[in-house]
């Protein structure tokens, strides 16, 4: 890393978003002036020394550049030829306000995962212009081609201008919403980092690491936001695991195979003081927080055996009935398989099979293997870990798969 | 991600500036760049340390230790404090410090902090040293 890269790490959202408000909440272009003031800086930096405000810097050549195109435009946008009249003087355009940069960074992390962009484009914008990671950097994380980031963000850059989305907090009343909005964007790229469904390494950390960033932004920008502080937890307390989540050789261990000591304590320390956080609020957790203190019964219990499964399935029964969801059910029967065996689990499982509630995926067959090889159903396991083979798209994954049903014959 | 350690050196130069200056601008500088650490979630722990004056220094030169009172005489640069954050890269680090309050004199250090995971694991000083972190839930 440069320290120009190191720079545009720290800054980046503040600078996209001080150039959006300064241009009247146009998106596309204070990134498009933002990366060109960065190419100007990869050559004349080396050449003519760091400068020694690189903030400051960055903002007056990429204000430059905002003006420029403001007197090109003026001629067909009287908008435009407001703000060109208005900079003529010099001044700086009130470009960075102390005051005002917390509200921007906001207003950005709000306006790139805006409802009328599809999710992928969302979090695509959201590394963009609020991490600051570059096309590349995005493309690799997600496995798919650099052009097709590039196109991603174009379009959703598009997408924000013809909507006439506007630059700013949404007011209270879409508040709600709109954050929720926000954090399951997070939430996305965390879990692409965390569980990462295709590719042969198991974990991209950096990704995860990313969205641990960004929550932690917003719950110092939006503060007394408890699913905030629920999501950091639910993130903290899953990173905590990383170190005992995969052998040597970069297999998958599951939950119950892990060595609890390799766990990191500091980051369940961090999970526990969100969570608290998140439960100070009273008015019960949300979705994120229901997960993160479900991660917190496995983070604080010394083995599986000692884990309080009972408490886990109504955690459960609860993060289903206020998120819904064909996976949540599947985790609610591997919690009751743990607390009252496997016989119930199976029941909770094969109803969801009867209502094909995960058509293809490959944890439905998996779980219902382990359930089936715990009842002694030996051959009908074995077929169904052969299946969760089949449709795992994870190769790490997919080796621990083949090697259970192996060991079944 | 890693974690790096902010040391923060002193000078007899950086810590007269100190003197002189004002209690309440100090907190409020430091304050708001403590913040900005914690808006951008980098920050892990900060400690800064009392008075050097007030130091005690154990000497190993001898064949016994020898204790005096007061800062090591010839020392020019006095450890006051530090910062743990967790960044991707040592640049990040190296941004973070240009961006400390500091008074002119003094210098900052960026020293990686090598994680647990980073020890051989079977020795049975580091397991000893795992079980404590993980009852006391230290870094």
């Amino acid at each position: 890393m440069t320290s120009l890269e190191a720079v545009w790490r720290i800054e980046s959202a503040r600078i996209v978003g001080a150039l959006t408000r300064y241009t009247g909440g146009d998106l596309e272009l204070a990134e498009d002036v933002a990366q060109e003031a960065v190419a100007e800086a990869l050559v004349s930096w080396p050449r003519d020394g760091e400068p020694a405000n690189p903030v400051g810097w960055l903002l007056n050549t990429a204000r430059r550049r905002a003006i420029d195109s403001f007197r090109r435009r003026a001629a067909r946008d009287e908008r435009y030829a407001l703000l060109a009249s208005e900079d003529t003087d010099g001044g700086d355009g009130h470009l960075w306000d102390p005051d005002r940069i917390d509200d921007d960074v906001l207003a950005l992390m709000f306006v790139a995962c805006h409802p009328v962009l599809s999710p992928e484009a969302r979090v695509a914008l959201t590394l963009r212009t609020v991490g600051g990671l570059s096309t590349e950097e995005i493309a690799r994380a997600f496995l798919v081609p650099v052009a097709t980031i590039q196109a991603r963000v174009t379009r959703a850059k598009k997408t924000i201008a013809a909507a006439r989305v506007p630059f700013e907090v949404p007011p209270q009343a879409d508040r709600k919403e709109r954050l929720g909005g926000v954090l399951s964007v997070l939430y996305v790229i965390f879990t692409e980092g965390s569980t990462a469904t295709t590719g042969d390494s198991l974990l991209r950390t950096d990704l995860a690491y990313e969205a641990v960033r960004l929550a932690r932004t917003l719950a110092a920008l939006l503060p007394g936001e408890p699913e905030v502080f629920g999501l950091i937890a639910l993130c903290e307390l899953t990173t905590a695991r990383f170190p005992a989540r995969t052998g040597p050789d970069g297999s998958a261990i599951l939950l119950e195979d892990q060595d609890r000591r390799r766990w990191d304590r500091s980051a369940i320390r961090r999970g526990l003081a969100a969570l608290a956080q998140a439960t100070a609020a009273g008015r019960g957790l949300g979705p994120y927080g229901l997960q993160a203190a479900i991660a917190a019964g496995h983070a604080t219990a010394a083995s599986v055996a000692e884990t309080d499964w009972e408490r886990i399935v109504l955690l459960y029964e609860a993060l289903g009935r206020v998120a819904p969801s064909p996976i949540v059910e599947l985790n609610r029967a591997v919690a009751v398989a743990m607390a009252s065996g496997p016989g119930p689990a199976l029941l909770l499982v094969d109803e969801l099979v009867a209502q094909d509630r995960l058509p293809g995926s490959y944890l439905l067959p998996s779980v219902r293997g382990e359930l089936l090889s715990r009842l002694g159903r030996t051959a009908e396991a074995r077929a169904e870990l052969e299946l969760a083979a089949r449709l795992c798209g994870n190769a790490r994954e997919r080796a621990v798969l083949v090697r259970k049903a192996a060991a079944l014959s | 991600m890693a974690k790096y350690m902010l040391i923060m050196r002193n000078s007899d130069e950086s810590l007269a500036k100190m003197m002189d200056a004002s209690f309440d601008d100090m907190l409020e500088t430091v304050g708001r760049f403590n913040d900005e650490l914690i808006k951008a979630g980098v920050l892990v722990a900060a400690e800064g340390l009392e008075d050097a004056a007030q130091s005690v220094v154990v000497d190993h030169t001898g064949d016994t230790p020898v204790v005096t009172d007061g800062p090591y005489g010839e020392t020019k640069e006095l450890f006051g404090g530090f910062y743990i954050l967790d960044v991707a890269s040592k640049e990040e680090a190296v941004e973070w410090a240009k961006r400390i309050p500091a008074f002119p004199g003094s210098k900052t250090e960026i020293r990686r902090v090598p994680g647990i995971d980073e020890f051989p694991q079977d020795n049975e000083w580091i397991k000893k040293e795992r079980a404590w972190r993980e009852q006391t839930g230290q870094l």
